[in-house]
């Protein structure tokens, strides 16, 4: 057995920048990527990417977060941090998704919405609420997959899904441990303490249920074998998309909403 | 077992206590709006406005339901439901005892059924003063059983929102309620009934991204900091002061995501107006 990282050793893995992300998952699963862009309202917003694609040849929607490979696609991309017009892009294409009887696939990875100006003049906290009250009642199959970090609303807002898997190494948290120590204790410096109280890591979260299922990193991290750890994701999307195309739409919906409306149940009291 | 009831309710009788001697203070206080000393008494009159220049204080969560329900009509919803410690955060228990003993409430939440103007309806009330009016998991449990409560029953839904964001010692479970409550709108609008948010000061982070966003009329206390972001985490990621009257009430109403700012004073009688508009 390989040694376990710690909580603040996984927060450094999750956002290795050699981490498989979503571009990387799309070419490897998935056949003839067609991206769509834009929300139809004011812009294209490249921290969210989105479109149609075959997942063994079945049509699937995919969507995620983007944080951008090269510098020059970072700031394309606003380091993966969405705007509002990102999350309405996504829901425009998840509400295709169940017009054409399309499953979602959604991939996580971003440390937050983007908190600027802009951001909140075109309504930030309502884009994400609107996701989270919709996507609670879709009715085709949704997955989602947190591949590095899912931070805040801004994960969430992608993360209401019958099936929310995580990678061995990924993290999913209100915010960043840098964020929560400088909340909680005004000094950002704590951030290694605060990610082991946080229970971020998806044994935590398992442990919980807030997740379902934790993917298989090889050992070290899943940058150091990229193909591996796809291979593992694919496995495991495979098999709950399977699982999950066998049921109606309406039971779906209801599943999934008594999922998240009881979760945590048994901790709150 | 009875132990634990016994102590439960000594601790329930001990903040009822504390509510209702918590008005006895100075005789003036100075108001933050006009930094003009304002005597106490005709500001509590006044439901917590200002007389001089309107400015609105924070106004507990029991004050705020007497001021919109007619008297004797209120009848508490779940209010033995309180926070757990889901991830035994140190420190956790003593900030909430602290919270209970200065406040008198239980969580940052109080939800209840009674009329206005005659109307029935179930009305939710968050406190800023209890940690911040941070959401947990026991405030977001009472907010969708509200919801629910309100959807059997087939009644509208008023909630008053004002939270500093996430309760940060319940980690991802604070995170949690914004699915579950946002979930429960959902089934709780398709059943064509009104859901109005008034969104009080502040209304920030996992509230705002959640159900005070998701009103079919959406109202504001005048002044009221709203926005996703805190004002102090823009400022730092964008290194620039912030325009004046950014992220206030009326600057939502400009840009479309408030349909009326609305003074305390006119609450009433402004949600009883659109309770009547939605009489079947």
């Amino acid at each position: 057995m390989e040694k376990e990282l710690t909580a603040a050793e996984k927060v450094a893995v999750a956002r290795h920048p050699k981490r498989p992300d979503i571009t990387d998952y799309i070419n490897a699963l998935f056949t003839d990527f067609f991206e769509l862009k834009g929300d139809r309202l004011d812009r294209e917003d490249a921290a969210v990417l989105g479109g149609i694609a075959l997942y063994k040849n079945h049509p699937v929607t995919v969507i995620g977060t983007r944080k951008g490979k090269t510098l020059e696609e970072k700031l394309r991309c606003n380091f993966g941090m969405p705007q509002p017009q990102g999350y309405r892009k996504a829901l425009r294409l998840m509400r295709q998704a169940e017009k054409f009887g399309r499953p979602v696939l959604t991939f996580i990875d971003t440390s937050g919405a983007y908190p600027g100006l802009e951001a909140e003049e075109k309504g930030q906290g309502e884009a994400i609420a609107r996701n989270l009250m919709e996507m609670s009642r879709l009715k085709v199959p949704v997955i989602a997959v947190i591949t590095g970090e899912g931070n805040s609303g801004g994960a969430l807002a992608l993360g209401v899904a019958d099936r929310v898997l995580m990678l061995e190494n990924s993290v999913y948290a209100i915010l960043s441990p840098e964020g929560f120590s400088s909340i909680l204790w005004k000094d950002a410096s704590r951030s290694r303490e605060a990610s082991e109280l946080m229970k971020l890591t998806a044994q935590d979260l398992k442990g919980m249920g807030i997740i379902d299922e934790i993917i298989r990193e090889p050992e070290g991290g899943a940058h150091l074998a990229p193909l591996a750890a796809i291979r593992q994701v694919d496995e495991a999307i495979g098999r709950h998309l399977a699982e999950l195309s066998k049921e109606k739409g309406s039971r779906l919906s209801g599943m999934r909403y008594r999922k998240f409306r009881h979760m945590g149940e048994n901790l709150s009291g | 077992m009875n132990l634990i009831f016994a102590r439960r309710r000594a601790r329930i009788l001990a903040m009822k206590a504390v509510r209702e001697k918590s008005a006895v203070k100075e005789k003036y206080i100075v108001c933050p709006g006009c930094e003009q000393e304002c005597e106490r008494r005709l500001v509590i009159q006044g439901m917590y406005v200002c007389p001089k220049c309107g400015y609105h204080f924070p106004f507990g969560a029991y004050n705020r339901l007497k001021a919109v329900l007619d008297q004797g009509s209120l009848r508490e919803l779940d209010e033995k439901l309180t926070a757990a410690d889901p991830l035994r955060f140190p420190g956790y228990w003593e900030k909430l005892e602290s919270a209970q003993k200065k406040t008198g409430l239980t969580e940052a939440a109080v939800t209840a059924v009674g009329t206005i103007g005659g109307c029935r309806c179930v009305v939710g009330v968050m406190d800023s003063r209890f940690m911040m009016g941070s959401m947990s998991a026991a405030v977001g449990e009472k907010i969708a059983r509200a919801i629910e409560y309100a959807a059997n029953k087939k009644l509208p839904l008023i909630l008053f929102c004002a939270s500093g964001g996430a309760r940060m010692q319940e980690g991802i479970l604070s995170l949690m309620q914004m699915a579950k409550t946002s979930a429960a709108l959902a089934r709780f609008s398709e059943k064509g009934l009104l859901y109005i948010s008034v969104l009080t000061d502040p209304t920030t982070g996992g509230v705002t991204a959640s159900f005070a966003s998701l009103g079919d009329i959406i109202l504001a206390e005048p002044g009221a900091l709203i926005g996703f972001a805190g004002p102090r985490v823009i400022q730092q990621t964008i290194g620039e002061t912030l325009p004046e009257g950014f992220q206030r009430a009326e600057f939502l109403e400009e840009h479309g995501f408030v349909d009326a700012v609305v003074p305390r004073t006119k609450m009433k009688e402004t949600l009883l107006r659109l309770l009547l508009l939605h009489e079947k």
